[in-house]
């Protein structure tokens, strides 16, 4: 058995899990202008952290005349974050996802490191680019020795993350792991999905008729896992007991239309967790709110749990979607819907996509939508990422 | 028990082009469809060339599972990229290197070309990429879900890579090299089997912990990884040493030879094929190619890269 | 269509086709080997929706035509002569207006 002992999230929706929850509460999106990032692409809409690096240099007690990158520090606090609920100083492991790593370090400084040579700079920041980098600096961070590494699988990164660790307790490799997924906003990002044409221009709505593409956010979501021996005497918030990935081996960007990749990955899952389609009492969505993912993903769902679809929501248009963190950022929403015992709404519908096999899940203000019923338990939470070049992963959240 | 069951390698021959150990590379045409070559990068080609080489080797095992370990993935990609974002005022934009950036590339085109729909996973850490892959697939192989794992190792040359170990003191003299090595994992046994892995490990040392002094803490690390694999130092008939030409961080090597492994063989292969953040995908092949056809021999591989990742591989006779 | 505008539209089919080698990495191939006429897409030339983004960079960047409309592009996009009609209109068959600068 694999405990998740602590938890911690930061991103558009604030820091820490107290800030979340209270604006999931307020049921309205947190979508809109960057403030920090400078880019050209202003006009479209994203969900940045609030706070400058400077705000979160100190909010991660460093050292303030050190050069940091975003994604570092916003991975180092919600590690720290986690790292203090489990009542932990170190851990066995780390399984840090990203996609870019520090980036934003070098959207600033790659002209200088790389043509005007200077080198006390390059120096410094000679492998931010890394995707190791921000990683390992957080092992340092712990003193965390053993098993540090990180994997980048576009937006399924955090979900391998948490995937892989859960089975290196499983194979009893070690007893507590840290694991989660951290992705700063970037130019690079935006413009690569404005490049690919699914970048929306007026913010995302998942599982809508109208949808328009992606809505990118930054943030980062750790998780410490504990085996059953570790974890004794410990508060426990939830149990991972099923997960999969699976290669759909389609397109490189693009998933299939019937979503063949996606109904494997979460019938996979739902065996290693040795439960029924029906077990599942909520399903926490990709949803990134692009034509094809939605279609894809809907289709799969309908296909897996049949006429049996309990309800389904994307929380993309709370958080974007925060590329590697994803995964890790949602597995954290689950545990706090988890603990509230409340469902989490789909925000931005106002037609459900005609092909959906189900009405999303969203709240009182939609009058289209499913209600929460009065009557509810969430005991299984089953959520989904997806990246591209068809890396699927799906993991199955337990209350404990 | 895992079995080294078949390699594809795509490698440097131990000569320096421009001050580096450049690949020797297949003609991709007879390996990959043309249609599918157009828009790939050169470590998207190389590790489908190499892959598919690892592949057709042994036809018979219907993959169902890709791991790929890459320290710097498609980071030349990942730079064409951003150059364009930062020279073309974020304007019309090719999506391509946006694209081909993204750092599981290598495994879903490997998936998309070989039609894997199984397990796939992507680890990019330094010196520990390959390593992890290669935990992962013998977790996989353990758990049952995987029979026939393929596992790789790659990364390629870059003048970016080049810059930055310029600044570096422990990589100083190092040449850099660049190679794709693949393997299939397999738990049976096969007449052609080159080697049984037995374990890896992977341990961190923080940059500043390095002064020469580390010694008996890097022993102890070998003898317990051993220890679970109820062996000792005397077992090992063949030590494959990471050697660079780093005069400052090469020591730690020296000193396993003499003090651990006396008794051992010694086998180099950095001259060869140059360091790189996977360059341990190159000393398995070779390691296990040695072990091939031997008796009741045991090799350990020890790397450590830029003196912060270091892992052991340990391996025997099939 | 006059003998001098189909000679040009002929010139520009040419210029197409060598811009489309090089945008969509169509290494193995020559401007002849390519016929005008042909599907871009699937059959023909087999290019995929990642080539038609390229092809649409291509159609702003060398010839300020921008097409916004997902129904535009599908009929500009069908072979290289109509994407050489789109930058250049062949005129009515009588009179017919001359091509504004801004269309070029």
């Amino acid at each position: 058995m694999v405990y998740i002992t602590g938890f911690g999230i930061i991103s558009g929706m604030g820091c820490g899990a107290e800030e979340t929850w209270a604006t999931l509460q307020q049921g309205r999106p947190v979508i809109g202008k960057v403030s920090f990032l400078e880019t050209a692409l202003r006009h479209y809409p994203a969900v940045e952290v609030k706070k400058s690096n400077a705000d979160l240099v100190r909010l991660a007690s460093l050292p303030e005349d050190k050069i940091y990158s975003r994604t570092f520090l916003l991975g180092l606090i919600a590690a720290q974050q986690a790292m203090r609920m489990a009542g932990l100083n170190t851990a066995q492991g780390i399984l840090g996802a990203t996609t870019i790593g520090g980036m934003d370090l070098n959207e600033r400084y790659y002209k200088r490191i790389m043509e005007e040579g200077d080198k006390a700079l390059r120096r410094q920041l000679a492998s931010s680019f890394e995707c190791a980098d921000c990683t390992e600096q957080i092992a340092n961070h712990f003193d965390i020795r053993t098993h540090v590494t990180t994997m980048s699988t576009a937006c399924s990164s955090s979900a391998n993350a948490i995937m892989t660790a859960t089975r290196m307790i499983r194979n009893g490799l070690a007893d507590s792991v840290l694991a989660g997924g951290m992705d700063a906003l970037s130019r690079f990002s935006i413009n690569g999905f404005n490049s690919l044409e699914i970048l929306s221009p007026t913010g995302c709505r998942p599982f809508d008729q109208q949808r328009n593409g992606v809505t990118i956010g930054e943030g980062a979501a750790f998780l410490v896992l504990e085996s059953e021996k570790a974890a004794t005497g410990k508060k426990i918030y939830g149990e991972i007991i099923g997960y999969a990935n699976h290669s759909e081996a389609f397109h490189q960007t693009a998933s299939s239309p019937d979503g063949a990749g996606a109904i494997m990955t979460m019938r996979h899952a739902l065996k290693t967790a040795n439960l029924q389609p029906e077990d599942i009492d909520y399903i926490n969505a990709h949803g990134t709110g692009t034509q094809i993912n939605d279609l894809s993903e809907g289709n799969a769902i309908g296909t897996v749990f049949g006429n049996k679809i309990p309800p389904v929501s994307s929380t993309k248009a709370y958080t974007g979607h925060t590329l590697a963190a994803a995964g890790a950022v949602e597995a954290v929403l689950s545990l706090l819907s988890i603990k509230e015992q409340t469902l989490l709404p789909n925000l931005g519908l106002e037609n459900v996509m005609e092909e959906l096999p189900f009405l999303p899940y969203s709240d009182m203000r939609c009058e289209i939508c499913d209600k929460q019923p009065s009557q509810i338990e969430l005991n299984h939470i089953l959520s989904n990422s997806f990246g591209f070049g068809g890396a699927n992963t799906t993991l199955i959240i337990k209350r404990v | 028990m895992t079995y080294i069951n078949a390699i594809g390698l795509i490698a440097p021959q131990g000569t320096i082009e421009d001050g580096h150990f450049a690949c020797v590379e297949p003609v991709y045409k007879e390996l990959i469809n043309p249609v599918q070559l157009r828009r790939m990068s050169r470590i998207l080609k190389m590790g489908l060339g190499a892959s598919s080489i690892c592949v057709n080797n042994l036809s018979e095992a219907k993959i169902d599972a890709i791991i790929v370990g890459t320290g710097l993935a498609c980071i030349v990609d990942l730079e064409k990229f951003l150059v364009s974002v930062l020279d073309e005022n974020e304007q019309g934009l090719s999506p391509i290197p946006f694209i081909n950036s993204s750092h599981n590339t290598v495994a879903a085109q490997i998936a998309m070309m070989h039609k894997i729909t199984g397990y796939s996973n992507t680890y990019c850490h330094r010196g520990a990429s390959f390593e992890s892959a290669l935990l992962d697939a013998l977790m996989l192989l353990g758990e049952g879900e995987a029979q026939h794992v393929l596992v790789g190792g790659i990364d390629e040359y870059s003048q970016h890579y080049q810059l930055m170990i310029n600044e570096e003191r422990k990589m100083k003299d190092a040449v850099i090299g660049e190679g794709a090595a693949f393997f299939i994992l397999e738990k049976e046994r096969r007449e052609n089997s080159f080697a049984e892995l037995k374990g890896v490990h992977s341990f961190l040392m923080k940059d500043d912990d390095f002064n020469n002094n580390d010694a008996p803490l890097i022993k102890t690390e070998i003898s317990s990884f051993l220890q679970k694999h109820a062996l000792d130092m005397a077992d090992i008939d063949l030590f494959v040493s990471g050697k660079n030409g780093n005069c400052i961080t090469d020591g730690i090597y020296d000193i396993l030879e003499r003090d651990c492994f006396p008794h051992a063989e010694t086998l180099y292969y950095k001259h060869l094929c140059g360091e790189y953040m996977t360059a341990t995908g190159f000393a398995l092949d070779m390691a296990a190619r040695q072990l091939k056809g031997q008796k009741e021999k045991r090799a350990l591989i020890y790397n450590h890269y830029n003196y912060i990742n270091h892992s052991l591989i340990l391996l025997q006779t099939p | 269509m006059t003998q001098e505008e189909s000679k040009k539209q002929e010139e520009l089919i040419d210029q197409l086709k060598a811009q489309i080698i090089e945008a969509v990495s169509l290494d193995d191939l020559t401007p002849a080997d390519i016929d005008a006429d042909a599907p871009l897409f699937v059959e023909g030339l087999g290019l995929d929706s990642i080539d038609a983004i390229e092809l649409i960079l291509l159609l702003d960047k060398k010839y300020g035509v921008k097409i916004e409309d997902p129904q535009q592009r599908k009929s500009a996009l069908k072979s290289i002569r109509t994407m050489a009609e789109l930058i250049a209109p062949p005129s009515p068959p009588e009179g017919g207006e001359v091509m504004s600068d801004s269309q070029i």
